[in-house]
């Protein structure tokens, strides 16, 4: 049953041969039985769950029927969840319970899902390994010792190891797709302003957006469509007419133009994963697609554009972290001044602070010219680059990591090393496209691979499209790691 | 494997950091106040060493022509969306309140700002 699709549960709950109760009770069983050994959850609401299920077992004998209704979901605990404890991995946001739903959140409900708990993540969002959440790093299910990827780590396990069909993320710099890939599961960040950021707790505002994980992407199709549309809460939310993501899947491939950026398989990326990549590329040609050789000739400076505006933009978000309303306070201080100092300083973990740090830098008065605005530009020449290649290609597709998941505690001590993990991923969250990663294979040492596709400005269904027509030839995203509880 | 990631780093390296960019002590202890975040000495020269390592990776963005290219504050090209100036939030407080670490007759207490 767990290592069922969404779509295939749904067909079986909409069948009556299952009913949301008996299959939120399983799923919260395995979460009991793995989350010691992978630590991907930090909070697990069970009855709540419970109640929550029958009230879809109800609604369903009403005559009421859609595609989520009665599946059971996870949200990275960067959303605000009424009620239930939300700490961003954070001890600055240990205790914090969020006095309301994100926008999100509330439409995935709307549409019955079951809200199990919340996910383990990298503190505020910052990391790409899951390992600077003041809870303890998440375990990646296909090697324990090794890192499931971040931000979204806790998701990306919680996933991978059929704790749960469906988790939300947030991809700030390749939080969703980098840990997709890492765990050997689908997971997409849509164009931004499709997903409303309200009660998404923000990290950098011009970057963040909030995305769908799950093992196809018929089933990431389901989801971003719940997840999609208009809030007037946030002034971002784009007002478009609503998309039905499942409705171009099975579009045939034929005259599909797929561009491979040669600075994306060209020297320093793992030969395993190049490899892989190319397998992926020649499946996806026998299908009728053609390949062009394009060129991205800024994209390698995405990663210092993105750590000079990313730590700006956190900067700010996070000066409302001051003890005052909400969060961490210091038991002693001497005066306001002190308090927002230890408070700060106790409530932050070190990735964190050198961010914050950066970030003040950068803005800070004679620094702004030289570093941000300079950056600001190098982000647009960036967009160019892209808005050119999109004139020669539909899609984008690459490695989404240079390498498979590394060992846990590996590169703590290095920012910049951990930083270059990020490499094929920032540019989509600064040129603010779309782009999903799916499994395309295993390297010698049976660590999963990611494919990253991009398209253009609102080519989520055709992005879908091409990945679910790859997942009708391979069976990767069928593949489970050894030695899960059953 | 590992091998390879270490190529990729150098070779980022060598594309981007000809010159070292030397942040003081006293640079750190400067933006840890604009900041508003305690940094101890003891903290205070890992910090230094890290950040220093950040901003040699950035420093390179300095070198690239920019010259007549507009700066890209956003994925998108909008204007703020205007509502009617109307009142439609309604007193929360009591909820939001919950979270506060002290509070007296719905205001929050801090520490003493006027002598």
């Amino acid at each position: 049953m767990l290592d069922s699709t969404i779509a295939e549960l749904s067909a079986a709950l909409t069948a009556r041969s299952l009913s949301s109760v008996e299959l939120t009770s399983a799923v919260l069983d395995r979460i009991d039985a793995e989350n010691p050994r992978l630590n991907a959850f930090l909070t697990v609401e069970r009855e709540a769950a419970l109640e929550q299920a029958k009230a879809a077992d109800a609604r369903r004998a009403a005559g009421e029927n859609g595609p989520l209704l009665g599946i059971p979901v996870a949200h990275k605990d960067i959303l605000m969840t009424a009620g239930v404890r939300t700490t961003c991995g954070s001890r600055m946001l240990a205790n914090f319970v969020a006095p309301y739903d994100a926008h999100v959140v509330a439409r995935m409900a709307a549409a019955g899902m079951v809200m199990v708990g919340k996910t383990n993540m990298d503190e505020f969002a910052m990391g790409s390994s899951n390992e600077t959440s003041h809870f303890g790093p998440v375990m990646n299910p296909w090697d324990v010792e090794r890192v499931p990827g971040g931000s979204s780590g806790g998701s990306a396990a919680a996933v991978a190891a059929r704790m749960v069909p469906a988790a939300t993320g947030t991809d700030t710099g390749g939080s969703i797709r980098q840990p997709a890939a890492f765990s050997g599961i689908c997971g997409l960040k849509p164009t931004y302003g499709v997903c409303s950021r309200y009660g998404l707790v923000a990290f950098a505002s011009s970057l963040d957006q909030a995305g769908p994980f799950a093992r196809t992407a018929e089933d990431c199709a389901l989801l971003l469509s719940a997840m999609a549309g208009h809030d007037a809460r946030d002034s971002t939310s784009l007002d478009r007419a609503a998309e039905d993501y499942s409705g171009d899947l099975e579009r045939p491939l034929k005259g599909l133009r797929i561009g491979v950026p040669h600075e994306y398989v060209s020297q320093g990326i793992d030969d395993e994963v190049t490899r892989r990549i190319y397998e992926a590329l020649e499946a996806l040609l026998r299908l009728g697609a053609t390949r062009v050789d394009i060129s991205l000739p800024n994209v390698k400076l995405s990663v210092p554009v993105y750590y000079v505006i990313a730590p700006a933009e956190a900067s700010s978000n996070l000066s409302r972290f001051d003890g005052v309303r909400y969060g961490h306070r210091a038991e002693s201080y001497t005066d306001l001044n002190d308090m927002y100092q230890k408070s700060r300083a106790e409530g932050f973990g070190g990735e964190v602070k050198r961010r914050i740090l950066t970030g003040t830098y950068v803005l800070s008065h004679g620094y702004y010219d030289a570093y941000y605005l300079k950056a600001q530009q190098v982000r647009r020449l960036i967009a160019e680059d892209f808005k050119r290649a999109y004139e020669q290609c539909d899609l984008i597709m690459g490695p989404t990591a240079p390498t498979t998941a590394f060992r846990i505690g590996e590169n703590v001590n290095d920012p910049v090393k951990m930083y270059l993990n990020d490499i094929f991923t920032i540019a989509a969250n600064l040129t603010g496209g779309p782009a999903m990663s799916i499994p395309c294979g295993f390297d010698a040492d049976g660590m999963p691979v990611g494919l990253q596709i991009q398209g253009n400005y609102f080519q989520e269904a055709r992005i879908l499209n091409v990945a679910h027509c790859y997942q009708q030839v391979t069976d990767w995203h069928r593949r489970s790691p050894q030695g899960l509880a059953s | 494997m590992m091998g390879e990631y270490d190529t990729l780093v150098s070779f980022v390296f060598a594309q981007f950091f000809p010159r070292k960019m030397a942040l003081s002590l006293a640079d750190v202890q400067r933006i840890a106040y604009l900041a508003r975040i305690e940094i101890t000495p003891a903290e205070a020269s890992d910090v230094e060493a890290k950040l220093g390592r950040i901003f040699d990776m950035i420093g390179e963005l300095r070198a690239v022509d920019t010259t007549g290219i507009t700066p890209m504050s956003h994925a998108q090209d909008l204007m703020l969306p205007l509502r009617p100036d109307v009142v439609t939030e309604t007193d929360e407080h009591l909820v939001y309140q919950q979270n506060a670490p002290a509070t007296e007759g719905g205001l929050y207490l801090v520490p003493k700002v006027i002598e």
